[in-house]
């Protein structure tokens, strides 16, 4: 293409992206090296139904000349990157020096809120994402081996899964999964143990979470790749045949080399998707076993007094997090488009 | 021809409610009044009866995410909702932005039907105007306690023992329940039983925590012989899924909120001895303490700060009107604790009545008692599970407070 036809092409995707995806961004860092005002507070009496009390609140005429001349709060540069509930750079150099053992600096590690929630995300990512492509390779497979009559009605419950609003299935799971729900029974049966209960176990909440997180995108694989197994040349295949091939090296040596540049595809979405993993952890009310980044962003918009700028600096770690498990990826990618070029 | 019938039929249908309406009391109101709230069956009574009004559009916003639109909705300049339906915990967070307006000039003028117990009063303005009373206290079942020979507990080491002659007896396994869902929740029960044992949240007049003490301790180990009695998903049980727990005959005692008492086993196919056996007691002491471990919450409405004055007439008007005291009758008194004159506590309600006799302290109404609660919320489960010890807990919360209050501009 032309670079002038392709500008032209390009141009409504393009302003649609600088406006939804390029300006939010930038309104979140902006957001996140500023916090609110320091709050002048004043004690005061207050009266109800139950009596009165002396409480103290803030002093509105104070804060609002303070307001109007700094209207997007107090600067405050990294501060916020840097405190106990993001990077916690002073609890782990203080904890590095004051610990005895390995074991006891992984401790303070993982019981400061970003660390724990970057553990579970980041074994959630690598788990999740190898297995669906996996499981979802399978599928694709042995749908396309079916019989042309079962094949539609075999692809719509592939796909039910993905169909499935995500709150919603993890909510079925979720009681399915609790102690009387019919998983739950039947786990503490094989167990025999009529005490266990997967909620209340963190190691088995942390199974019950990935295993949603491969059923639920499961199907996302299946599609692509049976999409991709349409364009096998079947040539291929029968000269494997010939050659005696069975039919696990068929697959091994003929079809995965085929759908290779799918599986990039696919690794990189879901990579990104399971990075922002939030939906099953609120459906699970796992947030006492597992929390996530995008969690930490919720949790912090959601209490009574909304915390922005620890929510605009959790997701802008949340895009470096993105930015830097995508980038062996991209960097093939762009090597690639290089050699090609030529 | 058939879509004028049709329309016809609806504009006698209208008609006929506005009649209705008028023969409740008139409320004439002169601008727009738009109410956001939370959803539950008094609220949807209160905003109902606002629409009543007529003269200008009365439109209501209830759901239970409103504490998350309430805010955004009143910072704009002309304000999305002239009204707010809150509680002393949510106005907090509407004062902090300064959303709110005094209401003295409007209680002068069209205040004659509240009491002066309703007018919530901050540094002697009046900020808003409560309408119900709710707070947490026991709920027990009469039959079982009677099967074991045990009186309804008054303190939580009853509780513990009552518990006990339950699960011995083997009527019930988990015979404790109670909202102790890991988050809001589970700070809640914390909250209660740490002002039960005399704590106080913070250092006297500042914003300093102060839970990493010797009640906050306490508490925990208390919470923690309480859920050694409970479902073992507890941390996962909210209001919702404890009152299922209490429908489906599998718990005995609980310590739950009165504006559930009401609905507890309405529900379909609620056993009858459940039905039968649910009895409402008062708020539950700690420790040997005086102070009852619950707390006192009111629910109230304001009027937004950036409308015109003829919409905060008109809001306080038909508002005002929304709890008169005539709105009162059968089918709304059982609904809600009114604060409303000419209320008479049904069965029910005896709870919340008992717990604000026994001078139980009200939530916090402080800028920064919402941080000290999410910090809470997320700290407190470790200890929950057994992962880390009372001390540390606490010292985690104070220092997830810190860091959320020094970002807030409070330290």
């Amino acid at each position: 293409m032309k670079h002038k036809t392709f500008f032209w092409f390009f141009l409504p995707t393009g302003l649609a992206m600088f406006m939804f995806i390029a300006l939010p961004i930038v309104s979140v860092v902006i957001q996140s090296v500023y916090a609110p005002h320091e709050a002048v507070i004043i004690e005061v009496e207050n009266c109800g139904p139950f009596g009165c009390t002396t409480e103290t609140t803030i002093d509105q005429e104070a804060t609002a000349a303070v307001r109007e001349a700094q209207p997007l709060g107090r600067f405050v540069g990294l501060d916020i990157y840097l405190d106990r509930a993001h990077l916690a750079v002073g609890e782990i150099s203080e904890a590095w020096a004051t610990a005895s053992s390995m074991g006891e600096f992984w401790d303070v590690l993982f019981n400061l809120p970003f660390y724990r929630a970057l553990a579970f995300t980041l074994t959630y990512t690598f788990i999740c994402t190898p297995a669906l492509i996996a499981l979802g390779l399978a599928i694709a497979l042995a749908v396309n081996s079916l019989h042309r009559h079962f094949k539609g009605l075999a692809i719509f419950f592939s796909l039910l899964p993905m169909i499935v609003t995500p709150l919603i299935g993890s909510l079925i799971l979720f009681w399915m999964i609790d102690s009387r729900g019919i998983l739950g029974n039947f786990i503490s049966y094989l167990a025999d143990d009529p005490d266990l209960s997967l909620k209340a176990s963190t190691p088995l909440m942390w199974i019950s979470l990935i295993v949603y997180g491969i059923w639920s995108s499961a199907p996302f694989a299946f599609v692509v790749f049976y999409a991709g197994l349409q364009t096998l040349p079947s040539d291929q295949i029968e000269a494997a045949q010939i050659d005696g091939a069975s039919r696990w090296e068929q697959v091994r040596y003929v079809v995965i080399p085929h759908l290779m540049p799918l599986v990039t595809f696919v690794a990189l979405i879901q990579i990104m998707d399971n990075f922002k993993v939030l939906e099953p952890i609120i459906g699970f009310q796992a947030s006492a076993h597992a929390t996530s980044l995008s969690w930490i962003i919720v949790n912090d918009l959601g209490g009574e007094t909304r915390q922005l700028s620890a929510a605009a600096t959790t997701s802008v770690l949340t895009i470096l997090g993105v930015a830097i498990l995508l980038s062996p990826v991209l960097v093939r990618t762009w090597r690639d488009f290089k050699s090609g070029a030529h | 021809m058939y879509f004028k019938t049709v329309a016809l039929a609806g504009a006698v249908a209208l008609t006929g409610t506005m009649a209705f309406a008028d023969g409740h009391a008139a409320c004439e109101i002169g601008a727009r009044v738009s109410i956001v709230g939370n959803e539950f069956p008094a609220i949807q009574t209160v905003g109902a009866n606002a629409q009543e009004c007529q003269g200008g559009e009365v439109t209501t916003n209830l759901t239970a995410d409103h504490q998350k639109i309430n805010l955004p909705g009143m910072q704009g300049n002309p304000a999305e909702y002239t009204t707010a339906i809150i509680a002393n915990s949510s106005i907090v967070a509407l004062m902090n932005d300064d959303v709110i307006r005094p209401l003295d000039d409007l209680v002068a003028k069209h205040g004659e039907g509240l009491s002066k117990n309703q007018l919530i009063t901050i540094n002697g303005q009046v900020m808003a105007v409560a309408f119900m009373a709710n707070a947490q206290h026991l709920v027990y079942r009469a039959d079982v306690l009677e099967q074991v020979g045990a009186e309804p507990p008054a303190t939580y080491e009853e509780m513990l023992d009552v518990a006990a002659k339950i699960r011995e007896a083997g009527i019930m396994e988990n015979p404790i329940t109670g909202a102790y869902a890991a988050g809001w929740n589970l700070a809640q029960e914390f909250n209660n039983m740490f002002l039960g044992f005399g704590g106080s949240h913070f250092k006297a007049g500042t914003a300093e925590p102060n839970v990493n003490t010797e009640e906050g301790i306490k508490a925990l180990e208390m919470m923690k012989a309480l859920s050694e009695y409970m479902n073992p998903d507890y941390l996962t049980h909210d209001s919702n899924a404890a009152n299922a727990e209490w429908r489906a005959n599998n718990a005995a005692i609980m310590n739950m909120w009165g504006s559930r008492a009401a609905v507890l086993t309405e529900a379909e196919g609620t056993p009858q001895e459940v039905i039968d056996g649910t009895a409402m007691g008062g708020p539950l002491t700690v420790g040997s303490g005086d102070t009852p471990a619950s707390t006192l919450w009111w629910d109230g409405w304001t009027v937004a700060k950036n409308i015109s004055d003829e919409e905060a007439e008109a809001t306080f008007i038909a508002m005002t009107h929304a709890i008169r005291p005539d709105m009162l009758n059968e089918e709304t008194s059982p609904l809600a604790v009114w604060l409303i004159d000419g209320y008479e506590p049904t069965e029910k309600a005896q709870g919340v009545f008992a717990a604000a006799q026994a001078s139980t302290i009200p939530y916090p109404m402080l800028p920064y008692m919402g941080l000290l609660h999410t910090a809470l919320g997320n700290e407190l489960a470790d200890f929950m599970q057994g992962k880390e010890s009372a001390e540390q807990a606490l010292k985690d919360v104070e220092a997830a407070y810190i860091a959320a209050a020094k970002e807030k501009g409070f330290l």
